[in-house]
């Protein structure tokens, strides 16, 4: 399973999103000092869920952090998020 | 109280904006600072950057300061801001030059 898989799966199961995009951006920052050659280490994700309604950004970056709190042992080095409720 | 940790409280609570980055406010190691970097120069804002790639310890330490796993970092008096998502999102909506405006700290008037 790539990073990409294991994050849209832990997303799936944990805020029910009703659209999730995880993108892989990693080769972008070839070069960078973050980069590892075949190494999932820099992901963007748009993401909508019931359970950002009501939240503050810091707040719904940190469910998504929890969420993911394991990602960065897995070689990840950067996370973009954008996070939004329905409707927004 | 590890010395990590007194070092991070020291700068948040002596500077009004402080910015935990990589490289510097001159030269930004990485993207994500840098574009937080361009947003506070942007503002006019003065701030202390503090560039975590010359001290392991404070690297690691800002992250559980906060509870935050990723640099750039962003502190207003005290307080957590966010990293470069937020920071950028906040100046789109005109909420970090409210922020900054709330907390007494001037902010170069633009068009």
């Amino acid at each position: 399973m790539t990073l990409s898989d294991w994050i849209t799966q832990m997303l799936q199961q944990s805020l029910q999103p009703t659209r999730l995009d995880v993108i892989d951006e990693s080769e972008q920052h070839r070069g960078h000092g973050g980069f590892r050659e075949g190494v999932q280490t820099h992901i963007r994700i748009h993401i909508v869920s019931d359970a950002f309604t009501g939240k503050s950004r810091l707040q719904r970056h940190r469910l998504v952090n929890e969420t993911l709190a394991g990602a960065f042992d897995r070689g990840l080095h950067a996370l973009a998020i954008d996070a939004k409720g329905p409707g927004e | 109280m590890t010395d990590a940790r007194q070092a991070i409280e020291s700068e948040i609570k002596s500077n009004d904006v402080v910015l935990f980055m990589k490289g510097t406010p001159q030269f930004p190691m990485c993207g994500f600072s840098g574009q937080v970097v361009q947003i506070l120069g942007y503002l006019g804002v003065p701030y202390k950057g503090v560039n975590v790639l010359d001290d392991e310890s404070i690297r690691q330490g800002i992250k559980e300061y906060s509870s935050w796993p990723t640099i750039p970092q962003l502190y207003v008096k005290g307080e957590f801001v966010g990293g470069c998502d937020i920071t950028r999102e906040m100046f789109q909506a005109g909420e970090l030059q409210q922020l900054f405006v709330d907390n007494g700290i001037a902010v170069k008037q633009t068009a």
